[in-house]
């Protein structure tokens, strides 16, 4: 028998991660085009109703209204797919970040989090690299030259970063003893945040998690100057802004993953949520969504600052420095577990 | 003499980039907070520095007649031929015997080089900071003796963008 109460409070949350993620996606899409301005002495787009306020909108009508292209010699279902196959997980990957403490209503208590499975990390870290797939197949499926390219450096990105990725997340798994989120923040309110006791794996991690976005410094696959946008070349209209929205979405959910990881989620330091009631439930979902926002500030701001990482720097980053650190990092955790015992 | 090469030895810290990517964020997170270089066109309008070239003005005499005398140097000046003069007897008689009937400038020719302005004898032909005179069509480009008198009655009276910016409409060229 299904309980009315939770199926109506999973819905809920479920509409109000997903609208969460989209109007975070659109102010994202104009914070970047506003500080890329401001960091170029310029003002960025400030026409579109209350000073540019409602730019992401015009953008949104824009790619509904254009001409949709399919190329001739494109391979049709692949081509179709593609855009569903990066857009789908990069929307479901934030189903299981817990994005506030657990609130009290009508005597039950509610998870401030879509679906809390035991496997959470490992299911972020699944779901994130499905979305390769997508950039992938996306850049076969164009059939022509520079999408491919796009593609197959996605491919060697992949293999180069993730490794590294995976290494820096265990040092976390080691200390805190747990594959759920809501573990690892717990631990965290516990003993204080990850960041002072795992600042090699949050450096390894804050790092890769740039090459898993597509994020400068590390776009090779879209390198508009080298590859004419690489992956999304061939694709216009609402397809291309799936590519779009996915990125941004990919963004949100990396730096909610970091905050979870590395800063405590939406633990406030030197304050008892639980204690509070309703006002420490809105203050932990404040201090998750602040969180998150430097980050992806931060996204911005190297965006802006640093350039593109060669594909052969790129490789000997990956194997040559973050997977040698992020060894030593699981060694020495493992080391320092084992003396405390 | 030997010329001393300057190299560069990375350091033990440039090795990690790490220092240099910091210093590097710090540069364009203060750049967020300088003052921005944008001028917000329609209602703000740059005003050029003196000798800017832009559109083309006839001046007048102080008594309102034309200062030109149709003698074409400047057409003939002109590296892109944009001048068409079309030259009549004067109907005034005080040595000056010719004056133009027809004075027309085509806008999308014109190099706004300035020669027409050295070239003329009797400083009538000027090159005014008009920047902002843009049209759909090409006929409407070519500017002929009555607009550019009425460029000289708007431009004589000082900056027209300086009046612009506080507030007071000016329309240069209004057949243009």
């Amino acid at each position: 028998m299904i309980d009315m109460f939770e199926l109506l409070a999973i819905i809920i949350k479920v509409l109000v991660v997903f609208a969460g993620t989209l109007v975070g996606i659109m102010i994202m899409t104009l914070a970047e085009r506003r500080v890329a301005g401001f960091i170029q002495y310029r003002l960025g787009p400030n026409r579109v109703g209350f000073g540019g306020m409602l730019q992401p909108i015009a953008d949104g009508l824009k790619f509904f209204s254009k001409e949709d292209v399919i190329p001739g010699q494109a391979n049709r279902p692949l081509f179709l797919l593609a855009p569903l196959a990066v857009m789908i997980p990069a929307l479901m990957t934030f189903a299981v970040i817990p994005f506030g403490a657990p609130m009290e209503i009508a005597g039950r208590v509610v998870k401030l989090q879509v679906a809390d499975i035991n496997i959470g990390l490992l299911y972020i870290l699944a779901l994130t690299s499905i979305g390769v797939y997508g950039l992938v197949l996306a850049g076969w499926s164009a059939g022509s030259k520079y999408p491919q390219l796009g593609g197959l450096r996605s491919s060697a990105q992949l293999i180069s970063y993730e490794l590294a990725m995976g290494l820096a997340i265990i040092g976390v798994i080691m200390i805190s003893g747990g594959l759920t989120l809501n573990q690892i923040i717990a631990y965290q309110q516990e003993t204080g945040w990850n960041i002072w006791k795992q600042p090699i794996a949050a450096f390894i991690f804050l790092i890769t998690i740039y090459a898993e976005t597509n994020r400068l410094p590390f776009d090779l696959t879209e390198a508009e100057q080298e590859l004419v946008g690489g992956y999304h070349t061939e694709y216009s209209a609402f397809k291309f802004a799936m590519f779009f929205l996915s990125e941004y979405a990919n963004m949100i959910t990396a730096a909610a993953f970091m905050v979870c990881l590395f800063f405590g989620g939406w633990d406030v330091p030197f304050i008892d949520e639980a204690a509070l009631g309703g006002w420490g439930v809105l203050l932990s979902v404040a201090s998750f969504l602040g969180k998150t926002a430097f980050f992806l500030f931060l996204y911005i701001l190297v965006r802006w600052t640093l350039p593109r990482f060669r594909y052969d720097q790129l490789m000997r980053l990956g194997w040559k420095f973050l997977l040698p650190l992020a060894l030593l990092n699981v060694f020495l955790t493992g080391l320092v577990l084992a003396v405390k015992g | 003499m030997a010329v001393v090469v300057k190299t560069y030895e990375p350091k033990f810290w440039d090795r990690f980039y790490l220092p240099a990517i910091l210093k590097g964020l710090a540069i364009t997170l203060t750049r967020i907070f300088v003052r921005k270089d944008t001028i917000l066109y329609p209602e703000h309008k740059h005003v050029p520095a003196p000798g800017y070239r832009g559109l083309h003005r006839l001046n007048k005499h102080a008594d309102g007649r034309i200062k030109c005398v149709a003698c074409e140097m400047c057409a003939t000046a002109c590296p892109s031929n944009c001048i068409t003069i079309e030259p009549s007897a004067a109907p005034w008689d005080d040595g000056e015997e010719r004056y133009p009937i027809k004075f027309e400038i085509n806008l999308l020719r014109c190099i706004y080089c300035g020669f027409c302005e050295l070239a003329c004898p009797k400083d009538a032909i000027e090159l005014t900071e008009v920047y902002d005179f843009a049209n759909y069509t090409r006929d409407s480009l070519v500017i002929d003796m009555d607009g550019l008198l009425e460029v000289y009655e708007v431009t004589s009276q000082g900056s027209i963008y300086t009046r612009q910016n506080a507030g007071q409409p000016v329309k240069v060229a209004q057949q243009l």
